[in-house]
């Protein structure tokens, strides 16, 4: 039995749909993340889970039992804040103990768990400062370790690295990470940063337009999504929309010319399909003049990004590929070059006229 | 500090002392001579038994109000800013209302509506005079703790403190009232403020107040009416800073303006 269940959660606010029926089941010690644009729902879900907010429909079951109609604060389930949500009036011990005092631990108990949580995320030197005299990282430090202080039954975390600088965020994942390893809390994460979601979580859920997506391991979502949606939020992706010609050797056709795709075997002639490919599996190289032939396409190098071990390159027709730095330095921008489409490795996709894509997204925010 | 700042300070600090610096001289003159120097002023505020009945009636008064007002206007303004801030214009044009409407007429209106009310309440100052202190108190009190309000993020206070297992009693007292204490104590100055110094109403309703007190002397022992504004400026001065060291010791040793980073 999966310890923490969302059960077709719906909920609107007037005409909005912002969740529209979804499904989540996390394990005992599961870390899961809900990954999105902003608009997507995953907020009002954490919210619906946290109790602060009640479902037009659906169950929310901790441990088998109903907690949808529980108050927030008998609910036993620890939140870290997008804001900095330190008590200001309370030094980070007295904030990591609010919570203890509240549960009527005695004081040499409730000194001992702050001192303890305190040093687990690195800030028992800081246990007298005030919230005004920590950093952003270190205030959601603290917050951490007064959501963990009370020993919740499930760990939420609402987007508590978008605030901070990119080096700490790196930081302060890895150390949520460790220490959710470490106490083995169960723990709903949200972010509208994929790479921080592959990064930390054991599955992530991606949501679009209040329903999931898709769910999976990181490595899944990453290599085989299942919609046009996940495909493009989930890192950088060459679309290639494409016709299928024949089926049984996957050839297709994309803009006129045909390549062939192990992925587009067995589907049917004349069947819309979205070609992804990752632009570190484009391979590019400079064209010696002739017309492209074999399983490559055609272009002209538009831009050059510098990414450090890696450049990405733009190319004529909506390509983007990624090679070393060294290697990209040998195809300047303007040069006409030939990208070759891998048979295997790719993935292929049915291209349902509504189906949701980034460009198409609705950026109002829930 | 430039030569300017210094001269507009000279000028602020002679526009508030001066008046004051020549109540003083004119309170030390004696009765039957019109010279310098005498004590003989204060003397007879101090010794005179109205002078501390009513500095008494009015100060439990203030206190009433403040207390009234607290307890009203807090959880009033924190469930606005929560849940419903659409009614906040609402709140803030009643608020006006005490500004527009003058005192006698809203006194009279007061008197007239509350006739028939039993006398513990119609006929004592803690009673009726109190209740219209809220009503006057209100705009102040709205103001600053609605000021109060907006510098904190109400919403992930109370959240956080609610996930962390507080009820709403307990994150009202815990949390937000703390974090609003330097608004609380400035609406409650304010109200100390009115409730010592007005006239009008207390007037009409026929208590015996201190500001009614200070008339009386006024009318008939100038000498003594100096001394008395001193001594009641004092006071009040005296009252607003106890107020200010209890607010500081019970809210730690933060900053009065704790809030959002």
């Amino acid at each position: 039995m999966a310890y923490l269940e969302l059960q077709e959660l719906h909920r609107s606010f007037g005409s909005h749909i912002a969740l529209n029926g979804i499904n989540i089941s996390l394990d005992q010690g599961e870390f899961i993340s809900l990954l999105g644009p902003s608009g997507c729902g995953k907020t009002t879900a954490l919210r619906l889970v946290a109790g602060f907010d009640r479902p037009d429909h659906g169950r929310i079951v901790v441990e088998g039992r109903d907690v949808t109609g529980v108050a927030p604060n008998k609910r036993d389930m620890g939140m870290v804040f997008q804001a900095y949500s330190l008590f200001p009036n309370m030094t980070a011990k007295q904030n990591v103990e609010f919570g203890l005092k509240i549960r009527g631990r005695e004081k040499g108990q409730r000194r001992g768990r702050v001192d303890e949580l305190l040093e687990l995320v690195g800030l028992g030197h800081a246990a007298d400062r005030y919230p005004f005299q920590l950093s952003g990282g270190m205030q959601q430090r603290v917050a951490l370790a007064r959501a963990l202080a009370i020993e919740p039954r499930v760990l939420l975390l609402d987007e508590p690295l978008s605030a901070l600088d990119a080096k700490v965020r790196v930081q302060l994942r890895e150390e949520i990470r460790r220490i959710q390893l470490e106490l083995g809390i169960t723990t709903l994460y949200v972010t509208h940063d994929q790479e921080e979601a592959l990064a930390i979580s054991d599955k992530v859920a991606v949501m679009y337009g209040g329903v999931i997506e898709q769910m999976g391991t990181p490595l899944d979502m990453y290599t085989a999504p299942l919609t046009p949606f996940v495909a493009e939020f989930i890192g950088t992706m060459n679309r290639l929309e494409s016709t299928v010609v024949d089926g049984t050797t996957g050839e297709i056709d994309h803009d006129g010319k045909r390549i062939r795709v192990d992925a587009a075997r067995g589907r049917s002639q004349g069947e819309r399909v979205l070609v992804l490919v990752r632009p570190e599996s484009l391979e590019l190289a400079a064209s010696n003049g002739t017309a492209a032939n074999g399983n490559t396409l055609a272009g002209e190098v538009i831009t050059h990004t510098f990414l450090g071990p890696v450049t990405r390159l733009k190319v004529t027709g909506g390509l983007i590929a990624d090679m070393s730095t060294a290697r990209a330095s040998a195809l300047p921008v303007g040069s006409s070059v030939v990208a070759t489409v891998p048979t295997e490795g790719v993935q292929v996709i049915s291209l349902p006229d509504d189906a949701p894509t980034l460009a198409g997204r609705d950026p109002d925010d829930q | 500090m430039s030569v300017s700042a210094m001269v507009w300070l000279l000028l602020t600090a002679l526009y508030f002392l001066v008046p004051l610096i020549a109540t003083f001289l004119f309170s030390l003159r004696k009765v039957t001579t019109n010279a310098c120097c005498s004590l003989a002023a204060y003397g007879f505020v101090l010794h005179n038994g109205d002078f501390w009945h009513t500095l008494r009636v009015s100060f439990v008064l203030a206190l009433e109000v403040i207390v009234i007002c607290l307890i009203l206007f807090v959880p009033t303004i924190y469930w606005v800013h929560l849940k419903l801030p659409k009614l906040r214009p609402l709140i803030a044009f009643l608020a006006l209302i005490p500004f527009v409407v003058p005192p006698i007429v809203m006194v009279v209106g007061i008197l007239k509506v509350f006739k028939g009310t039993p006398s513990w309440f119609y006929d004592q100052p803690n009673g009726i005079l109190a209740a219209t202190y809220v009503i006057l108190a209100f705009p102040y009190m709205f103001f600053s703790l609605d000021a109060g309000f907006r510098s904190i993020d109400v919403h992930t206070l109370t959240e956080a403190s609610q996930s962390l297992g507080a009820s709403w009693p307990t994150t009202l007292l815990k949390v937000i009232l703390p974090n609003i204490r330097a608004a609380a104590l400035a609406g409650s100055f304010l109200a100390l403020a009115i409730v010592m110094g007005e006239f009008t109403i207390a007037n009409l309703a026929q208590f015996h107040t201190f500001p009614i007190f200070l008339q009386y002397v006024n009318e008939t022992q100038p000498y003594g009416a100096a001394a008395l504004t001193l001594i009641s400026f004092g006071i009040t001065w005296g009252a607003m800073l106890s107020l200010l060291l209890i607010g500081r010791k019970r809210g730690g040793q933060l900053p009065l303006a704790a809030g959002r980073r």
